[in-house]
């Protein structure tokens, strides 16, 4: 049977939205200093940086660029350059 | 830079390689502004209640960046109903799951922003804790009615400049100050309210893992900076947090059955208030010189002041 | 089996072999019996379902729309103010298509504060989705809350219904009741089993925001469910009686209309006058019958236009006003006439509001007048001494 349009979404479908496109600035994760602290991680709103073991990028295909991972690295190991397409 | 979290030990860290980073449970995509806090806040609490949390969800910024049909964000079974229903739409989830007996091992988390939760919803709010009911209410707390273009609540600061607040010739900005929304929910006499902040994100998700363990009624506030209700660039809505707290602002604590148990200290760390309200637009007038701008400065930090005895924050 | 007990101990006795594992309300006279009835059930374990005490109507309509969303079978009952505090609540359950039921014991609208009956409170909240069925004595009440649960929740439908019935002429009253044993209830109404529903096991987002692209489809699909739901409504009345026994009509219901020329047509519990009256007038010769509506939404048109097709009078007698406007009730026959050729004179009436009383003599008297000359929006029994004393401050 057909369901009633508009009541339900399936979960996590808003990957749909690339949000990357936004971003007047990128974040370079420089990997020199990185201590592994994964604070960039736990600050990105938008749950956008992923990695391990000291290496950790953002998905451009989301990241904002709102620069909040590159202020809170604790290392300075993150630097925001202007965006160019 | 300030990255002194209490629990955060590098050193200690470094010998167990950690998993690679996995996806939140707050999926990527959704239309919440650069540098927002709520979404930030969210995503946080999120990722420490797991999959196998039900979440009902007010009106308000939350729900309209998440959830625009037919895309979602959420990855858990969520709900939205309307703007002040959110705690009571979670006790009817909880009440129909126990019902069910489907209320083995998950969690009710029901949340909304300052508005929908201090103002319009405290209604709702109080029947739910009243009633016992084992549901988390989270509040993010970004001070005013940022969804309908920054308008005052019930949680704006004293002399924020909003929409319905504004500065002028008769006016520094909003007149009152921060509802004790806590403190009105800890006089409910329940297991554990605590306030929490983005800018401590390893201490929002020990309070937000500490309430899912007990049983019953819990609420944490979370305060969550707005770039663009606040008027400041978006890399600084962690930094933002942290200066709210670390003037004596915005004060962090747990309470238990009514009783403060813990609160975080801010001792020599303490800023003058100026340092986090010069950073936004929406205390610029303030600014500006005249004896009487640094007489409504005199007011907030004698705010600061009082939360710093109230709360023990010395 | 067969029991003299107050119309809210029908409805209940009615909503508990419905097995509903979610109850919620907050006391507002004259429901207050209802939930009082339902709520010394789960006392006495008579009723294994989650009964919360709420802090206001609205939070009693947004608890059952939660439990409703879980999974679970859910009700509530109000009346008057309580139903209008409900509103935002039960238009949003609509739009979810969450098949909640209520019962409303129908009564006016503040100001002036007044308790007793009349249908102001549901007429406001007609264009909100619910499916709204009045019922016209304690029987039907009783009868109606299974046959609710089985027309909301067929998967096509998934509407909330409302059953109407009149605050204390009903609610109060003590009349024989023929209840239905638990194990007939079982047979007629199966276990709630939604396909859509909140589980961590197969997680949703329900109650997404809709962008103009998409809204209008969503409000198209309820509308069409509505009028899908006028052959269930239907069939689940026939089903009823095929297997319980009882009918108390379709959509709608007449009664002594054969060869009449004059029809009264009304709503709840004034019917029960309104056969006295017709019998009287039957007696004496006059040819006039009774069309009694016991669907309001989805509007029965057809059923309507087939009946009054024939008829040379129409008196539509209402317990609500559309302030400002007309006769609801009536405008809508008056609506469902319009494309066909039929044109029978249409009076209105409003009366019996805020409990005053209807008396067969003021049924017979409307009968004359609206035989005699078409009557537009008459207030029935209205003392011009005491308008006169209702002064503007």
């Amino acid at each position: 049977m057909a369901k009633p349009v508009g009541i339900y979404v399936k979960p996590g479908s808003s990957k749909e939205n690339k949000t990357g496109s936004w971003r007047t600035e990128r974040p370079i994760f420089k990997h020199d200093t990185c201590t592994d602290c994964r604070i960039c991680v736990m600050v990105c709103p938008d749950g956008a940086v992923f990695g391990s073991n000291y290496i950790y990028d953002p998905d451009y295909d989301y990241c904002k660029g709102c620069g909040i991972c590159a202020q809170e690295c604790p290392v300075d190991d993150i630097e925001m350059v202007p965006e160019v397409r | 830079m300030n990255n002194q979290e209490s629990n955060t030990k590098p050193k200690e860290r470094k010998r167990k390689e950690k998993p690679p980073v996995e996806e939140s449970l707050l999926a990527m995509g959704h239309r919440a502004c650069t540098g927002c806090g709520e979404a930030l806040g969210a995503k946080l609490v999120m990722d420490v209640a797991g999959p196998k949390t039900y979440v009902a969800t007010a009106t308000g910024c939350l729900e309209v960046f998440s959830t625009p049909f037919p895309e979602s964000a959420w990855r858990m079974p969520w709900i939205h109903s309307l703007f002040e229903n959110s705690a009571a739409v979670a006790a009817g989830i909880e009440a129909g799951l126990i019902a069910q007996g489907r209320d083995k091992d998950v969690n009710v988390i029901a949340q909304g922003g300052d508005g929908g939760t201090a103002d319009i919803g405290i209604g709702c709010l109080s029947g739910m804790l009243e009633r016992g009911h084992n549901v988390l209410y989270v509040c993010y707390d970004n001070e005013a009615y940022m969804n309908t273009g920054v308008q005052r609540s019930g949680l704006t600061p004293f002399d924020a400049r909003t929409t319905t607040s504004p500065y002028g010739k008769k006016s520094w900005g909003n007149k009152t100050e921060k509802k004790n929304l806590p403190g009105i929910v800890a006089a409910h006499n329940i297991p554990y309210v605590a306030t929490a902040s983005v800018g401590y994100p390893f201490d929002l998700q020990r309070k937000v893992k500490k309430a899912l363990s007990i049983k019953g009624p819990k609420f944490i506030q979370i305060h969550v900076p707005c770039p663009l209700g606040w008027v400041y660039p978006a890399h600084l809505t962690v930094e933002i947090a942290k200066l709210a707290i670390l003037t004596g602002l915005i004060p962090i604590y747990e309470m238990e059955y009514g009783e403060l148990t813990r609160s975080r200290k801010i001792g020599k760390n303490r800023k003058p208030v100026e340092e986090y309200l010069k950073l936004q637009g929406r205390f610029k007038h303030l600014f500006s010189g005249k004896p009487e701008a640094e007489e409504e400065l005199e007011k907030i930090r004698q705010i600061a002041e009082k939360n710093i005895k109230k709360f023990g924050l010395a | 089996m067969k029991k003299f007990i107050e119309g809210s101990m029908a409805v209940a006795e009615g909503v508990k072999i419905c097995r509903p594992l979610v109850v919620s309300a907050y006391p507002i006279t004259p429901q207050t019996h209802i939930v009082e009835h339902l709520s010394q059930m789960v006392a006495d374990g008579d009723l294994d379902a989650q009964f919360i005490n709420v802090e206001s109507e609205f939070g009693a309509a947004s608890v059952v729309l939660g439990a409703e969303a879980s999974g679970a079978r859910s009700f509530s009952a109000t009346t008057s103010q309580g139903l209008l505090l409900m509103g935002e609540v039960l238009f949003n359950i609509a739009g979810m298509r969450l098949p909640v039921v209520i019962t409303v014991a129908n009564r006016s609208v503040s100001a002036p504060i007044n308790i007793w009956n009349d249908h102001s409170d549901s007429m406001v909240i007609r264009d909100s989705g619910w499916i709204m069925l009045f019922a016209e004595n304690n029987q039907e009440a009783h009868d109606m809350q299974i046959q609710a649960y089985k027309i909301a929740e067929t998967p096509e439908i998934s509407l909330p219904v409302m059953i109407n019935m009149d605050g204390f002429i009903l609610t109060h009253a003590y009349e024989t009741v023929d209840t239905i044993g638990q194990e007939e209830a079982d047979k007629f109404l199966p276990p709630y089993k939604p396909e859509i529903y909140l589980d961590v096991e197969n997680p949703i987002t329900m109650g997404p925001l809709e962008e103009p692209q998409w809204y209008m489809e969503t409000r198209y699909r309820i509308q069409e469910a509505q009028m899908e739901a006028k052959p269930i409504i239907k069939r689940v009345a026939q089903e009823f009686k095929e297997q319980i026994g009882r009918y108390f009509g379709g959509l709608i219901d007449t009664y002594r209309i054969d060869g009449a020329e004059t029809l009264l047509v009304a709503m709840g519990s004034a019917i029960g006058t309104i056969k006295d009256a017709i019998d009287e007038l039957r007696d004496k010769g006059e040819k006039v019958g009774l069309l009694k509506i016991r669907c309001f939404r989805p509007f029965p048109n057809e059923e309507i236009i087939e009946v009054l097709k024939d008829v040379k009078n129409v008196a539509v007698l209402e317990k609500a006003v559309s302030l400002g406007a007309s006769g609801i009730v009536a405008d809508e026959i008056k609506g469902a006439l319009y494309h066909t050729p039929y044109r029978p004179e249409i009076s209105n009436f409003f009366l019996g509001l805020g409990g005053r009383d209807i008396s067969k003599e003021s049924i017979i008297e409307i009968y004359n007048e609206t035989i005699t000359k078409r009557q537009d929006n008459i207030f029935v029994d209205i003392h011009p001494d005491i308008v006169e004393q209702i002064k503007i401050r």
